[in-house]
């Protein structure tokens, strides 16, 4: 209906086809559910949904499935990679993402996520890191902060004893195969508009066939960090960013080249 | 008239309170009146005074995209509501 | 077409090519990485897809995606790295996406040794990943039977949608031998894929290939699913072979390389005089248990000969039901039995015979 300025009420924003109608089991205010809707919005706008196939890893995003309208893979864990390895060469056509938190993807899936990166898979990664195990109640993470507490380290993360977070995206940005990787933050609206840029830009390397593109997101686990949601994204800018520093850390070429400004 | 309205989704909403945190003209309460099927206290537009722009940074923090957002815009720019 | 010398693991790798099959995940490990090195060479020639993993775990779950796309696809190991793949296969199971996978079996426990042994037969036939699933699997004693066999176990994987495994050893994968290789099948084009493949949800709804089912009931339905499959496979793809038994008193059981040693063990047995048979189990799962027995129950004693500690004996004895006594000889650690050895072995039965009770 329009008004006498010529004005009509438009819409805006809802959510992305590229999502189910389903509620989703996540924790109130996990940002689990910023990712998924951020890879909808992008896979809706490039409108690929219909040739996407996504791999599901073993952690709380172990019901992806569910959540995202289109073909999906649930992998073992941390072998999301080889998975999406296997599907990607036998359909070099289709879109194949794989979505794996800091367990599937820094600790049992090290040598996959490495070896898959360093063949240049044309494959995307969106790494959820929120520095601890959130599905099976709270463990440490190999990207847990030195003194961080977890239910396997009580006293807070001893270096002495476990050692220093893993920096994922800093290891496979030496990879002459990796053609995109960068390190994005969930914890307020303008970090989250990044982070989608990131997204986009993810998926068009693989769509130009560039190699293997990575997402990493600063993440929350309110329930396992203990504090409310909002505090938990106060949390990441406070405790994660300074460890796990926002940026590009390899960037192709011909993404470079295509950048404006 | 306000140039911006939320409609929040009760189905999906969790009542995290992150859009409440994020809106600038702080328009967003959680509902007192009432649960979500689920057991969640709702987030609701209260905008007696007509300010929301439907500037969409609220659907931009909700985990659960249970935000839809609609704007007044000149014509030629609109997207139909029934997307 | 005309027959060739062939080694074992370019045969069926080979044979494979032929079958259609357009996807190959290894990883070198002794006595079967010719069969990586010949899809090295062969695979990217045709147009179709070589990947050499980093390690098995990656090999068996690039194999996991691939099935899940809808294509023919294999892998090949040997012992150890068949152990690293037993997560994978279990998924797999759990999936119901058609998967062939070779095992050249060598010696072990652990790291062993590179000689021929049938040791993982229970790893194999008995399932070998976690979980309540029992892959087909296929024993050949020759190379002929390798392609033979390799060639059908894309289709039975296709046909049932479950694990086939061409369950062989060292000396069959690095023996030479005159044999036929079928005509090249044609590969499948995208559109041809199968209805419930991950190939994009264009037209239709998403298709979603997992293997969990968090609420108990609906994995019981799950199981009993596969248990409704394996009882079709039972009823349909027994196979064996069985030489002279009709009029024997003794009847030796073994299967791949032990079983085409105990055939020529049985040759000079009968020149001798002694009335002895071969029943050579070629599907270890299904077992041929209503064969076997119907095949030897009238026989005064059963000779299992294994190239392991006793592992297909024990499914022997639950076959006869202590209707015949059974005896077991076999070798471990990589170890050969000759003809002679088990001829050997045979007279010792046949003398336990003629004494008297």
């Amino acid at each position: 209906m329009t008004d006498t300025e010529g004005m009509v009420e438009s819409l805006i924003y809802t959510k992305p086809r590229s999502l189910t109608p389903t509620g989703t089991h996540y924790c109130p205010g996990c940002t689990h559910g910023i990712a998924h809707r951020l890879i909808a919005e992008v896979i809706d706008e490039m409108g690929v949904r219909e040739k996407t196939i996504g791999v599901a890893p073993v952690g709380c995003a172990v019901f992806a499935y569910q959540y995202f309208n289109m073909d999906f893979a649930e992998a073992a864990h941390g072998r999301a990679p080889a998975m999406a390895t296997g599907l990607k060469r036998v359909s070099p056509d289709r879109v194949v993402f794989t979505y794996q938190g800091d367990g599937d993807l820094a600790s049992i899936g090290a040598a996959e996520i490495l070896h898959a990166a360093g063949r240049g898979e044309n494959i995307t990664v969106i790494f959820i890191n929120n520095a601890i195990y959130g599905m099976t109640g709270g463990q440490m993470a190999p990207t847990t902060l030195p003194g961080q507490r977890t239910t396997s380290t009580p006293v807070g993360r001893d270096i002495e004893m476990h050692g220093f977070p893993l920096k994922m995206c800093e290891i496979l940005a030496q990879l002459d195969g990796a053609a995109y990787i960068v390190r994005r933050s969930l914890h307020d609206p303008a970090h989250i508009r990044k982070a989608k840029k990131a997204i986009r830009q993810a998926f068009e390397a693989q769509s130009q066939g560039l190699g293997f593109s990575m997402v990493e997101l600063l993440s929350s686990c309110p329930t396992n960090w203990g504090v409310s949601p909002g505090d938990a994204l106060k949390w990441i800018e406070d405790h994660m960013v300074p460890v796990f520093p926002l940026g590009d850390y390899k960037v192709h070429p011909a993404i470079q080249n295509g950048r404006k400004s | 008239m306000a140039r911006g309205r939320i409609v929040v989704n009760e189905e999906l909403c969790k009542g995290c309170e992150l859009c409440l945190a994020v809106c600038p003209k702080s328009l967003i309460h959680m509902a007192t009146d009432r649960f979500t099927p689920k057991g969640y206290r709702p987030a609701e537009l209260v905008d007696p005074e007509g300010e929301c722009t439907g500037c969409a940074i609220c659907s931009t923090i909700c985990p659960e995209a249970a935000i839809t957002v609609y704007r007044w815009v000149p014509a030629k720019k609109a997207v139909p509501l029934g997307e | 077409m005309a027959k060739e010398l062939l080694k074992g693991n370019v045969a069926f790798a080979e044979a494979a090519i032929r079958a259609g099959c357009e996807a190959y995940f290894g990883y070198p490990i002794t006595p079967q990485t010719e069969a990586l090195e010949h899809m090295a060479a062969r695979m990217p020639e045709l147009g179709r897809v070589f990947l050499q993993a980093e390690s098995e775990v990656a090999a068996i779950n690039m194999v996991y995606g691939a099935a899940c796309a809808g294509v023919r696809v294999m892998s090949s190991s040997s012992s150890p790295g068949v152990s690293l793949m037993m997560e994978g296969l279990s998924y797999i199971a759990g999936s119901e996406v058609p998967v062939v996978l070779v095992d050249i079996m060598r010696g072990g426990p652990g790291l062993g040794n590179i000689a021929p042994s049938q040791g993982d037969y229970n790893q194999i036939v008995k399932g070998g990943g976690h979980g309540d699933y029992r892959p087909i699997v296929l024993a050949p004693a020759t190379v002929q039977e390798l392609i033979d066999l390799t060639v059908e176990a894309f289709d039975l994987a296709e046909k049932y949608r479950t694990i086939v495994v061409i369950l062989a050893d060292g000396s069959l994968g690095q023996m030479m031998e005159p044999a036929e290789l079928p005509p090249m099948r044609e590969v499948r084009k995208f559109d041809q894929r199968p209805d419930w493949a991950l190939t994009g949800a264009a037209g239709r709804d998403p298709n979603v290939i997992s293997s969990i089912y968090i609420d108990p009931n609906e994995e019981e339905v799950f199981n009993l699913k596969l248990v409704e499959k394996q009882k079709a496979i039972e009823a349909h793809e027994v196979r064996y072979k069985s030489l002279v038994v009709e009029d024997a008193e003794i009847g030796v059981v073994a299967f791949g390389t032990a079983g085409r040693i105990a055939q020529s063990s049985i040759r000079q047995a009968r020149d001798e005089g002694i009335k002895v048979g071969l029943f050579r189990p070629i599907s270890l799962y299904p077992f041929p248990y209503r064969e076997l027995r119907e095949a030897t129950e009238n026989l005064k004693r059963i000779l299992v000969v294994e190239m392991n500690g006793g592992q297909m004996v024990e499914d022997v004895r639950l076959a006869l039901e202590g209707a015949v006594p059974v005896d077991f000889y076999g070798r471990m650690g990589g170890v050969v039995p000759l003809p002679d050895e088990v001829l050997e072995q045979i007279r010792q039965v046949h003398h336990s015979l003629a004494e008297p009770a």
